[in-house]
């Protein structure tokens, strides 16, 4: 039994239908991302796991018990939020022990839990304050020890680094990976970035449309994903697509997929393109190849110069072509 | 914040616009101040001069305590006012609350339903207002005045303090949710106290024309134990012969009780106005 699952949840807003039959099982202790576009029903699906929105049809069980009809307060749950949504008029000791007292637990036990999340999240100093005399970063460690505090089967973040800087988003990427290990507790967490995604999770669930495209480790979705969408979507720079006619293929293959980095510029290559733009990021360069009406990304290791508009030959191993048929499906 | 170098010029130009402004807004109030220290005829004589040593009275405040139980009439519209404040602010901002955050059917509908008492003066009702009081037996009480008062303010304040509502990040209610808050605490916990400059302004908004009421206390209440202040300081007008300077004492003293209470809501009151503009 896992510490969450997700039977044939279906959600819909009148005749909108944004989640569709979505089945999902997580275990216990482990990190779980739901990552896709905006609009792909992502956070909805995590509102319907707090509890703060209704499934349509599906069961959502925690633990082992159905909790469809409890209140979120009940589910053993505690959720951050991308705009970390603390009490303003309360000290930051009073936003985390806020869940503890409504819950009747003795002043001494909120006392001790607040001082573990503080000591964690190195908030003892701040304790006091309120949220509005705190950095973005330091609001967002009182909303993640909030949730610690509440000591819940299960933590849910939705977003929860899309309001910070790139610098804070790194550091704060790193704690909720540190405290995930600390913890070992379960994790749901929310982003359209893939990035974090990669870095953070144990198992991504990519979601388009409302539905499920694909289940797996991050090297999983890397190395071996199912369609189209999950190619494209994993990875960055993202995957270059082309049409298949321009190489020998089998009819049913459609078009096919090359990872940036999989690509060389040779003297001699399958094909031949013309560079029309170039990145120079230091460890690496990416750089752009015109190849007939397709933009095809290029990662090359190191520092590296070409003319803009030059003749180049592109190559790669044949071991390294994705193939996907006219349903945008893997063709392995 | 930023700092813009203030062209002089301009700078002088907004002054004397608003000082302008301010001139005007203030002339009768102090025309009404100045002459309700003077005698009669000193008044009609030169309305705009100050009192002086010939001219300066208190007649008409003397009249005014003697004649009629004005601290009567004072508590009264002092009661009338605060708790019909007090019922506007709080059922409209339940009200305001529902429509903002649950989704249910008619939301929208009734929200309309709700503001078309903005349009439609209720003074329209004034017959049917007067038969309902009659009988349910409370004419002569200030329970009329006060849930006339109410209803008349209510579609505003719901229309105001719903968009204010709707401002509120819903994470931060999702988050009372999860810690367990009911319903209730979220509303007066969470909600109210970010919603305060909206509360403000409507406060202000509803005070003035509930304070300064003439027609219905003449109309439901114009018993002696329940006359409001506008309604006592009539008792100084005849149809042949004016009191003025009681007249004019009664109302240099009606002023009094709502600058307190602006005073104590302007602050908030300027943020409500202007958090719209300015975010």
């Amino acid at each position: 039994m896992g510490s969450l699952s997700l039977r044939n949840v279906h959600k819909s807003f009148g005749s909108v239908e944004v989640l569709t039959d979505i089945n999902l099982e997580v275990e216990e202790g482990e990190f779980v991302i739901f990552v896709g576009p905006s609009g792909c029903g992502k956070s909805t699906l995590l509102r319907i796991i707090a509890g703060l929105e209704d499934a349509s049809s599906g069961d959502v069980l925690i633990g082992d018990s159905r909790v469809n009809t409890l209140p979120p307060s009940d589910r053993g749950i505690a959720m951050v939020f991308q705009t970390y949504a603390l009490y303003p008029h309360l000290t930051v000791r009073k936003n985390m022990s806020l869940g503890l007292k409504q819950a009747k637990k003795s002043p001494e036990y909120i006392e001790e839990r607040v001082g573990i999340a503080a000591d964690m999240l190195e908030l003892t100093p701040y304790l006091d304050r309120r949220p509005a005399e705190l950095s973005g970063g330091q609001r967002q460690r009182v909303a993640i020890g909030r949730a610690i505090v509440r000591n819940p089967k299960l933590f849910l973040f939705d977003e929860p680094l899309s309001n910070l800087d790139a610098a804070l988003r790194v550091n704060t990427r790193l704690e909720i990976a540190n405290l995930h290990r600390e913890l070992q507790s379960t994790i749901v967490y929310v982003t359209h970035d893939q990035v974090e995604a990669m870095t953070l999770a144990d198992k991504i669930v990519v979601l388009q449309a409302g539905r499920v495209e694909q289940v797996g480790s991050p090297m999983d979705l890397y190395n071996d994903p199912d369609n189209l969408f999950v190619a494209g979507f994993i990875g960055s720079p993202a995957m270059n697509f082309l049409d298949a006619k321009l190489f020998d293929l089998p009819a049913e293959v459609k078009t096919i997929g090359l990872r940036p980095e999989s690509i060389s510029l040779a003297d001699t290559g399958k094909i031949t393109g013309k560079v029309s733009h170039l990145e120079h990021l230091g460890a690496d360069t990416n750089v752009y190849v015109k190849v007939r009406e397709h933009l095809i990304t290029v990662r090359i290791p190191g520092q590296t110069d070409y003319e803009i508009g030059s003749t180049v030959q592109l190559d790669f191993k044949p071991d390294d072509l994705f193939r996907f048929d006219k349903d945008d499906k893997r063709v392995r | 914040m930023n700092k813009v170098k203030h062209n002089p010029l301009n700078l002088a130009f907004a002054h004397v616009a608003l000082i302008t402004y301010t001139i005007i807004a203030l002339f009768p109030v102090i025309v009404i101040l100045i002459n309700s220290f003077k005698t009669r005829k000193a008044i009609f004589r030169d309305p705009l001069s100050l009192p002086n040593s010939d001219s300066f009275t208190m007649v008409g405040y003397e009249t005014v305590f003697k004649q009629g139980d004005f601290l009567q009439y004072f508590q009264n519209s002092m009661i009338v006012t605060v708790v019909s404040l007090f019922f506007i602010l709080l059922f409209g901002a339940m009200a305001a609350f529902a429509l903002a955050e649950y989704r249910f059917k008619g939301n929208t509908l009734m929200g309309l339903y709700l503001a078309i008492g903005i349009m439609i003066p209720i003074r329209l009702g004034t017959v049917a207002i007067l038969q309902i009081m009659v009988a349910g037996g409370l004419v002569n009480t200030l329970t009329a005045l006060i849930l006339v008062y109410t209803a008349q303010g209510l579609p505003l304040a719901i229309f105001i303090l719903a968009e204010f509502m709707r401002q509120v990040s819903d994470d931060l209610k999702d988050a009372g949710r999860i810690d367990g808050l009911s319903e209730y605490r979220i509303f007066f916990v969470l909600v109210l106290p970010l919603v305060r400059p909206a509360m403000a302004t409507v406060a202000v908004f509803n005070m003035i024309p509930i304070w300064n009421d003439l027609w219905f206390p003449l109309i439901l209440a114009p018993g002696e134990a329940t006359k409001t202040l506008t309604l006592g300081s009539q008792v100084f007008i005849g149809q042949f012969v004016t009191d003025w300077n009681a007249v004019l004492s009664a109302l240099s003293m009606a002023i009094l009780p709502v600058m307190i209470l602006y005073i104590i809501f302007s602050k908030q009151l300027i943020r409500g106005i202007t958090s719209g503009a300015v975010k």
